[in-house]
């Protein structure tokens, strides 16, 4: 088994959500990657994405944008970023994802990247700018060093591209639950609830809301309907505020009152 | 060469092109490409876009013989294709019209647009006006300021013209801005993209609505002078009126085809946009290209006296052209570009866009290597009263 359904099946036994956040890798420094996997996980992440940053985010809001250039102006590149991924996975035991826009990974080498990640203990990648259409140019070499490409479905997919996309997956379907780019949003399209519902019903894996989500009421509400959550600003803002006790208590959405205390 | 059918269904032109974008664009872009091909295919669409582009551009627009600055150059003749005369002064209307039309026929009643000198937000905004569509242009700030004309003149259309700051503020960030846009009302909008680059289908589409321009070229020059042209040099940002011009006589072996790239400041500075002649195969807005970027797959600005060749990649059907070696790619400095700005407003009474000053200015070193019998046509894309106020305070920062 391996970490993915390890984690999912783990979920699945305690009747729990998945709680997936998501940081910006070199926001702050890449020296302290390592500590903020470790801290993610012990507060209770089901698996953790990392964002590779990118000159030019064409999916992302202002927060992951800024986010993007501190760390580039930092000097943090995809290889840094690989080599600390490979020292945390002495530490840290759940799922680790790259999510990364492709001109990275196309400069790297798709060979090369996907020889290096697996190496580092990278579990899945997401990449926001690689629909189904052209994901041939990495999925050959993903799956044979088993990799899961996490893809993503939208409020804009239809029913039937939904069912395809989601059956050509492993590991989980991100449901994007905006029309938009990443970013804290106070409110949801009307539809959202019966949207999830409907991807649910097709989905043979599980199937993760993503962007716009900040608060816990928020990913109470959500869950109700899918399996758990993916929370990117709020969290790249958390560590960007060194607001940690913040953090760990968004974090704490799904434990129980006795396992906090 | 075999028959050229390029890009193939998946929008592919060998390695270059394609569709990498956000899942939330792909039904949109998937139903743009349905739409593109049904409309391609009738022809009551094809009337509304010719009797626009005859009795609103003002196409055919004339091929001009420039017998002074041939005898200047003393070689091959030179001929220029006057785009500079449509209406909005440069060839992004035509394009502008087409995507309009197909805009209204899919029933989106807003239009978003980049802009990068300002030439096709104004195309866009025109054409807006006339159709009675909603127009929104997103422009970086440091080109805002280079064209403040044109910023004006799109406000005067109607248009409500948004200020990028991130980035570099030039062109590639504008068109980051109108993606995002896009992802955010892709119901009711239509994304008016003013160049060959981005997903399938606009490479393709575009170069279409720009091949009016070779197809024209290739008859007028038949009339006058009954054969080919042995060259055909164009101006390359994203690439869009290099790829009107030469996609008609792509399959003619026998005409060469030049585009010239913005050298900035010189292709070994940092300072250019010469993204064929320096840059490397990657992916950005939608499409696998050349493009400007460090060895960590980062965007690099471009850089360009020209707001309008500001762009650090070039459009996948040059890239393969490139690749294939069909076309040949070389650079223009600003230096040179300038020199050609006032040569051709001093020789023929015709003031160039710096854009096209570029073009000039590669034809004129072409030309004097060609023997006096050979024919070379220059697309002059653009006319210059947007670029006289940089001229004039270039001129006089060299004094």
């Amino acid at each position: 088994m391996n970490r993915f359904e390890q984690a999912f099946s783990t979920l699945k036994e305690n009747k729990n959500k998945a709680f997936v956040p998501y940081i910006m890798a070199g926001d702050g420094g890449l020296d302290c990657l390592v500590d903020r996997l470790i801290l993610l996980e012990k507060y209770g992440a089901t698996a953790i994405e990392v964002g590779v940053p990118f000159s030019d985010p064409v999916a992302d809001g202002p927060t992951i944008q800024r986010a993007g250039i501190r760390a580039l102006e930092n000097g943090t590149t995809l290889q840094g970023i690989i080599a600390e991924i490979g020292k945390a996975r002495q530490e840290v035991s759940v799922p680790i994802l790259l999510m990364t826009y492709m001109n990275p990974i196309y400069s790297y080498g798709i060979n090369e990247f996907v020889k290096d990640i697996r190496q580092a203990g990278v579990d899945g990648c997401i990449i926001p700018d690689l629909p189904i259409e052209e994901e041939a140019i990495i999925t050959p070499q993903l799956e044979e060093a088993e990799i899961e490409l996490i893809r993503l479905v939208t409020l804009t997919t239809p029913m039937e591209r939904i069912k395809t996309i989601s059956s050509k997956g492993k590991g989980f379907l991100y449901t994007v639950t905006i029309k938009g780019i990443t970013g804290a949003r106070n409110e949801y399209d009307s539809e959202l609830n019966q949207f999830l519902m409907a991807v649910k019903e097709v989905s043979p894996i599980p199937v993760l809301a993503g962007f716009g989500i900040s608060s816990q009421d928020q990913i109470i509400d959500l869950t109700k309907y899918c399996d758990g959550v993916i929370v990117g600003s709020k969290i790249v803002d958390l560590f960007n505020s060194q607001n940690l006790l913040e953090l760990e208590k968004l974090m704490s959405v799904f434990k129980s009152k006795s396992e906090i205390l | 060469m075999n028959t050229y059918t390029l890009p193939n269904e998946s929008g592919h032109f060998g390695i270059f092109g394609g569709r990498f974008v956000p899942e939330t664009l792909m039904k949109a872009v998937i139903e743009l490409g349905e739409a593109y091909e049904s409309a391609k295919k009738d022809p009551s669409f094809q009337a509304e876009i010719g009797q626009l582009l005859k009795n609103y551009v003002g196409r055919e627009t004339p091929l001009y013989f420039a017998d002074n600055l041939t005898r200047h150059a003393g070689g091959a003749k030179i001929f220029l294709k006057r785009e500079d005369l449509n209406h909005t002064g440069a060839h992004k209307i035509n394009n502008a019209i087409g995507q309009a039309l197909l805009a209204v026929r899919m029933g989106k009643k807003k239009i978003v647009a980049e802009t990068g000198a300002g030439q096709h937000g104004v195309a866009t905004a025109t054409v807006c006006a006339l159709l009675n569509l909603d127009c929104i242009v997103f422009m970086g700030e440091e080109d805002i300021k280079r064209q403040a004309l044109n910023v004006f003149r799109m406000e005067l259309l109607g248009a409500k013209v948004v200020s990028v700051t991130s980035g570099s503020a030039t062109l590639k960030d504008a068109v980051n801005e109108a993606l995002r846009y896009w992802v955010e009302n892709v119901d009711d909008t239509h994304y008016l993209l003013g160049s060959v680059m981005g997903p399938h289908p606009f490479p393709q589409m575009v170069r279409d609505f720009q091949s009016v321009i070779g197809k024209e070229t290739k008859l007028q020059f038949q009339l006058s002078v009954g054969t080919l042209p042995d060259a055909l040099v164009a101006c390359i940002g994203g690439g869009s009126n290099a790829m009107g011009m030469f996609h008609p006589f792509i399959e003619d072996e026998s005409v060469s085809l030049y585009g010239v790239e913005a050298a900035g400041q010189g292709v070994d500075t940092e300072y250019h946009a010469a993204s064929l002649t320096k840059g490397s195969p990657g992916v950005l807005h939608g499409a696998l290209m050349y493009l400007l970027q460090d060895h960590n797959g980062q965007i690099q600005e471009a850089h360009s006296i020209s707001a309008g060749l500001d762009y650090p990649g070039v459009g996948p059907e040059h890239s393969y052209l490139h690749d294939i070696g069909r076309a040949a790619y070389h650079s223009i400095t600003d230096k040179e570009a300038l020199d050609a700005f006032q040569l051709l407003s001093k020789l023929e009474g015709i003031i160039p866009a710096l854009e096209s000053a570029h073009a000039i200015a590669f034809a004129v070193k072409l030309a004097a290597e060609m023997d006096e019998s050979k024919n070379i046509v220059v697309c002059l894309s653009g006319r210059g009263d947007k670029d006289v106020d940089t001229v004039k305070s270039r001129l006089r920062e060299e004094r």
